[in-house]
């Protein structure tokens, strides 16, 4: 089983751009269950444009009666979470994959040290409930630019492991506070944005953490960017990309498959040969090596681009 | 006494890269005798690596304390063996932070133990920084009896537990610090080929 159809059955908001969205089998089945930090990918069919966007799980790992997600809504995106607040209603059914964790918790830690960002906070939501099962000590950053900008607040339990740092209330989030004084066997998880992943590993470094205890998830959807063709060199087939959409849903598009797993440049999956490249590949994704990206032998669909002359793929 | 390099074996045998500073960070140092010159080396690289260190110092019979004690770390002590300082050596762990340093410097039965403590304690691999030194001596587990003889310098040796002869293996075990001997007679009980001493 790689996807399947479920119904929305309730829609909520959780702040004035984040909704959480919950979905169930339609015959009431029970869905297969996963573990914190995993995502599932939702189909979303917007007239001509089959989108695929994924999602952190949000509900409860261990109750296959349903998944939730929290979506937020970024009117200058490429569509998608747009799709999710104004075209699904209670009632409709979705088609979405099995959840795949690409951040799971790395159960020999003594400690969990999670730090969200914004609308980081999603993967922790589940992961929190796992850890309490687990019964390993924890605690949990989040920060937010505003208490109206913090929709994970209606998610988290009431807690003194919980500490929530809003930056409009002047109550910043001081990594070097929460990395200078953690028990031996702790490991860190970061979720947001790029600047906040980049800082962590920057005080860790300055504090002597070994890079194999660091882990993060960023959150990426395909950044839109100048138009562009490429040729597929067993067919000779050219396939155009829009601004807006991605090489891997270009190649979808054109009924080219591909294997994907993340879609956000994040699990290998879709890794794809270059066989030509007269130009220059907007290298988006967080797997191929510095070596691999700056070679131009290799390309991640999901969230990579081209500029130039010439693009061919060994598709 | 140099660092001593090893000959290439299978990949389960432990290898020491050598210690290279990590600058002034919170330290744990333990070493034992011929290993306080690595220690001495490495506070000659870099003296600041000494500033926030906890140095634990086995001399067993080599003359480098009182060098070792003026290199100027935080603390100092001596023990007379690992089992006398490792008390102190677990509450030093247990205190410590994310982003210490562990330095181990010496024998192998040392580094091996010691390597041990500090991973069941949670301080990464990637902290743990080791130097071999001095004598090339095993500390070997019995795989039959499960009995641990120290300090074993031939190949085959005698179990001081069950009396087996063993066959020394480059088989380690990282949760033992210890390396494992298998009876070396089992198919052909009495004969026993001559030991030789264990060769780096
Ligand atoms: S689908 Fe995961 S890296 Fe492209």
């Amino acid at each position: 089983m790689k996807s399947q159809l479920l119904r929305v059955t309730a829609i909520e908001p959780l702040s004035p751009l984040v909704s959480r969205f919950r979905f169930e089998h339609p015959e009431g089945a029970a869905l297969p269950l996963f573990s914190g930090g995993a995502h599932i990918v939702v189909e979303m069919p917007d007239g001509e444009i089959l989108r695929r966007n994924a999602y952190s799980l949000i509900s409860d790992p261990l109750d296959g009666s349903c998944y939730e997600i929290a979506v937020r809504r970024e009117d200058t995106g490429r569509g998608g979470s747009r799709f999710m607040h104004t075209k699904v209603a209670v009632g409709d059914l979705l088609r979405l994959s099995v959840p795949l964790n690409l951040f799971s918790l790395d159960l020999r830690a003594k400690k969990h040290v999670l730090i969200a960002g914004g609308i980081g906070i999603t993967p922790f939501i589940a992961q929190l409930r796992q850890i309490a099962r687990l019964q390993v000590p924890f605690e949990l950053h989040y920060a937010a630019r505003s208490r109206d900008e913090a929709a994970g607040l209606k998610l988290l339990p009431d807690v003194p492991q919980i500490h929530v740092h809003i930056s409009d209330e002047g109550n910043r989030m001081d990594l070097g506070a929460i990395l200078g004084a953690q028990p031996l066997g702790t490991h860190v998880y970061t979720c947001g944005p790029e600047g906040l992943i980049d800082a962590v590993a920057e005080t860790g470094r300055r504090l002597g953490w070994p890079k194999a205890v660091l882990h993060s998830e960023v959150f990426m959807s395909p950044p839109p960017g100048a138009p562009f063709e490429v040729t597929l060199e067993k067919t000779g087939r050219t396939i155009s990309v829009a601004p807006h959409q991605s090489l891997l849903e270009a190649l979808e598009a054109s009924d080219v498959e591909i294997e994907w797993s993340c879609r956000g440049g994040a699990c290998g999956r879709c890794e794809t040969g270059v066989s030509a490249c007269d130009g220059h590949i907007e290298h988006h994704d967080h797997w191929l090596s510095d070596d691999e990206k700056a070679s131009q032998t290799k390309i991640m669909p999901c969230v990579s681009r081209f500029q130039g002359a010439k693009l061919a793929l060994d598709l | 006494m140099p660092r001593t390099e090893f000959s290439p074996s299978i990949a389960s045998r432990p290898v020491y890269a050598g210690l290279t500073s990590q600058g002034a960070t919170p330290a744990i140092m333990l070493a034992d005798a011929e290993g306080a010159e690595a220690l001495i080396d490495l506070a000659g690289q870099d003296a600041s690596v000494m500033d926030r260190a906890h140095l634990i110092y086995i001399p067993a019979g080599a003359p480098h304390g009182p060098r070792l004690a003026a290199l100027g770390a935080r603390l100092y002590h001596e023990a007379p063996s690992f089992a006398a300082c490792l008390e102190r050596y677990r509450q030093a762990l247990a205190e410590a932070h994310m982003g210490s340093q562990l330095y181990l410097a010496g024998t192998e039965g040392l580094i091996g133990q010691a390597t041990a403590e500090a991973l069941a304690a949670g301080l990464p691999a990637d902290a743990i920084h080791t130097e071999h030194r001095g004598s090339v001596a095993r500390r070997m587990q019995c795989v039959h009896c499960k009995g641990v003889t120290e300090n074993v310098t031939t190949d085959p040796f005698i179990c001081a537990h069950c009396g087996l002869t063993l066959f020394v293996r480059d088989h380690f075990s990282r949760r033992l610090g210890a390396f494992q001997g298998v009876c070396v007679d089992a198919e052909t009980p009495g004969i026993v080929p001559p030991a030789q001493e264990i060769k780096p």
